[in-house]
């Protein structure tokens, strides 16, 4: 019989599933960031110069500001002028369909699962995917054309949306707002947009996947989703990395705007390159990701299951804005080896009669470390505000480590704010029960984990459920504590 | 169908289990009865194998194996099956999919492929009915609030789905109600047969009025110290253990 320890060493062994990458000519920026690297991708895409001014503003605000200290754990040394910041798959003449998208890059997102050939799509699933800067294809276009739904390109819709992009962009996420933003307002490459009209609601699944391919570089995409008056949308996110030695910065900004009765959910299943056992490579993601409740009686939910990074740091917010608006928080995180994972959320009750509700679930293994980190603001304005948080922490082995920081600030006394949270180990109980009915250990932790994790993946789509099911169980195969 | 030759076992340096001899044949019943603390549940852990106890002396062979060499769940692919005394709770796995997973499992290691969702189905309705066991605690959380009886009907219905060919039941009949006692019995009756073995352990012999015991052997510090038939069982009800203490004591000091 394998002994705890051994089957703990196990899974710091697993290798990356996604680790791959793909041979393939790409056109890349100089190395270095400064007014000309700015300049530069602003032209490759050909953008009109109020998109360029907006960069530079970005990139003025981004030069006076500093790493953050806040943090649990040691900010790692970032060398940003060592990085390249635009990577694009080198094509020579614009995309009219799929079918013109250069076949090794086809076959890179057959191998990662992802279809983006409209027949073998998903179905009721449209796809955006985002390989290195740039977005390479958008499947169920037409479609979507038809009820007035815009899903493209974030490059595409500062082309042929100017007006909606000006309107919105930058007012969830300031260009200013923390340094990652504003360096993503600086160089940030391509990304998703889209637009929800008044009343329409939107019949599938929208779908960005996103690809680090290139070397020496960072992925800085951004997001735009406006769902207008009582409209709704359910957006999904993926993501992979090649293996690399050496870290890899993703500083992605999503905004989202919700307006009269709209709602958005929008879930996350992040599976970014981890880093080899000993903590070598992997992804630094330092994400900012915020929406806005306009509207009254508005919801925006988020849903995340965070398996991958080297460190994942990122706490999607919600402002609460209009009267009887309602923010959602699901998480799962998942670290193991020396993965770091801090990251929470921040929900903003400013409209009366808001609500909110956090859960979420940590889940430790090996040598890593796993923060909550949470803040539940309340304005003098929101009366009968109400948030229930509950976090939980589960620990796998001994040598890992679970913090909770909730931060609670009230100022309406009228506002309800409840808090509760856990830490509990994988019972060896538990574990031999599960043998003694026949279930190897593997399956029995695989099984635990999933029930533990059950309340956040119940709230993704059904595709994805299935999908980030499998995802816990390959990823913590094999771990007992 | 099981042999235990003088087993040995300690748990955290402490010497539990003292030389246990005993043979249980296919189709018998046999009950183990003796006071708190004996060792009763220690060697029902022993023999399904859970980590923290160390086989010191001795030997259990289990249709023709050698069972200690086994992991705990090639012991129970074997078809060995222990109803817990303290089942434990699993939140968030329903009590049908983990018992699905169980079985598939059990069947993987027979060769056999996993059973269809429909036939499943209809397993489970049969034994649910079998053992009377209340069909909304089967999509519940794996005894997630079941109430302690709850959980005890739930070790006899997953007994049933899992036909094992050994069953160890650990004081299942202790927190029972009166009528759950008679029908948790019945039921076990029902899964009595000339091919299976059981080894029931109980404080109560009102249990063996139903479950009608072939041998009733009573485990004191260790060891069996006394092995009979149901009379036996009457008897410690009238007169409880001293009388037997003493007797392994004047042998001890002879
Ligand atoms: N981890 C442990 N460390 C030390 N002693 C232990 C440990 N586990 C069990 N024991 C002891 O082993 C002895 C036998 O316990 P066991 O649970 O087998 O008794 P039992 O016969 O099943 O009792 P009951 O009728 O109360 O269920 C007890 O004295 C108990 O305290
Ligand atoms: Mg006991």
């Amino acid at each position: 019989m394998r002994n705890s320890n051994e089957i703990i060493d196990d899974i710091a062994n697993r290798e990356y599933e996604f680790g791959f990458t793909t041979d393939i000519e790409m056109e890349m920026a100089p190395v270095g960031l400064n007014e000309e690297t700015i300049r530069f991708i602003s032209a490759k895409k050909e953008e009109p110069q109020w998109m360029l001014e907006w960069r530079l503003k970005g990139f003025q605000a981004f030069k006076k500001m500093q790493f953050p200290k806040w943090q649990h754990f040691e900010m790692p040394e970032l060398d940003l002028q060592k990085l390249s910041y635009y990577a694009a798959p080198k094509k020579k003449k614009q995309l009219n369909s799929l079918d013109e998208v250069d076949p090794e890059l086809l076959a890179t997102f057959e191998k990662l699962g992802i279809p983006i050939n409209e027949q073998k799509a998903l179905a009721g699933v449209a796809v955006d995917v985002v390989f290195d800067s740039v977005s390479v294809a958008t499947t169920f276009k037409e479609k979507l054309h038809e009820l007035g739904i815009i899903f493209c390109s974030f490059g595409e819709a500062v082309r042929t949306h100017p007006d909606l992009v000006k309107k919105y962009l930058g007012t969830v996420v300031p260009h200013s707002d923390n340094i990652f933003a504003a360096l993503n307002a600086a160089v940030f490459s391509d990304g998703s947009f889209v637009y929800i009209p008044k009343g329409v609601r939107c019949p599938m699944e929208l779908s960005t996947y996103f690809r680090i391919n290139a070397e020496n570089t960072g992925q800085f995409e951004r997001t735009l989703i406006i769902a207008d008056d009582d409209s709704y949308v359910s957006y999904l996110e993926g993501c992979t990395a090649p293996k690399r030695d050496e870290n890899q910065l993703h500083a992605a900004v999503v905004e989202l705007v919700a307006m009269e009765r709209a709602e958005i959910k929008y879930s996350t299943v992040q599976n970014w390159y981890p880093g080899d056992k000993d903590g070598n490579g992997g992804i630094y993601n330092f994400v900012t990701k915020r929406g806005i409740c306009k509207g009254n009686s508005s919801k925006i939910s988020w849903t995340q299951v965070e398996t991958g990074s080297a460190i994942t740091w990122k706490y999607p917010s919600v402002i609460l804005q209009g009267d009887d608006a309602e923010g959602e928080f699901y998480s799962v995180a998942v670290t193991r080896n020396k993965q770091i994972a801090d990251t929470g959320t921040k929900i903003y009750h400013l409209g009366r009669n808001t609500r909110s509700r956090i859960i979420s679930k940590g889940i430790s293994a090996g040598h890593s470390d796993n923060t909550y980190r949470g803040l539940v603001q309340v304005g003098p304005r929101a009366a009968n505000a109400r948030n229930f948080t509950q976090c939980d922490s589960l620990l796998i082995g001994d040598r890992c480590g679970a913090h909770t920081f909730p931060y609670i600030e009230s100022r309406n006394s009228t506002a309800t704010v409840e808090h509760e949270a856990t830490t509990s180990k994988i019972g060896e109980d538990q574990i031999f029960y599960l043998n003694q009915r026949g279930i190897e250990t593997e399956k029995a932790v695989a099984l635990i984990v999933n029930g533990y994790a059950q309340e956040v993946l119940n709230q993704l789509p059904m595709e994805f459920a299935v999908e980030a099911r499998k995802l816990l169980s390959i990823t913590l195969e094999g771990s007992v504590g | 169908m099981l042999t235990i030759k003088n087993l040995h076992a300690e748990v955290d340096g402490k010497q539990i289990l003292k030389g246990i001899n005993l043979e249980i044949k296919k189709g018998e019943m046999h009950a183990i009865m003796g006071p708190n603390g004996s060792g009763k549940s220690s060697l029902s852990s022993v023999l399904a194998g859970r980590e923290n106890y160390t086989v010191t002396q001795g030997e259990v062979i289990f249709e023709g194996k050698n069972l200690l060499d086994m992991s705990p769940e090639d012991r129970a692919r074997e078809g060995l099956f222990l109803a817990f005394q303290y089942p434990v709770e699993i939140p968030g796995v329903s009590n049908l999919h983990f018992l699905k997973t169980a079985l598939n499992e059990i069947r993987a290691y027979h060769s056999l492929p996993a059973m269809e969702s429909k036939e499943f189905l209809k397993l489970t309705k049969e034994k649910q009915q079998l053992v009377d066991f209340n069909a909304n605690l089967m999509n519940r959380s794996l005894n997630e609030g079941f109430s302690g009886g709850e959980k005890k009907r739930n070790e006899v219905f997953q007994l049933a789905m899992l036909d094992p060919k050994l069953a160890i039941l650990d004081e299942t009949d202790s927190g029972l109600d009166i009528d759950a006692l008679r029908i948790v019995a019945a039921g076990v009756n029902k899964l009595r047969s000339a091919d299976k073995a059981f080894m029931v352990i109980t404080h109560y012999q009102r249990l063996l009025e139903y479950i009608v015991p072939d041998f009733v052997h009573v485990l004191y510090n260790g060891q069996i110290v006394k092995t009979g038939t149901k009379e036996l069982a009457l008897e410690l009800e009238e007169k409880g253990y001293d009388w037997l203490k003493e007797e392994v004591h004047q042998k001890e000091s002879v």
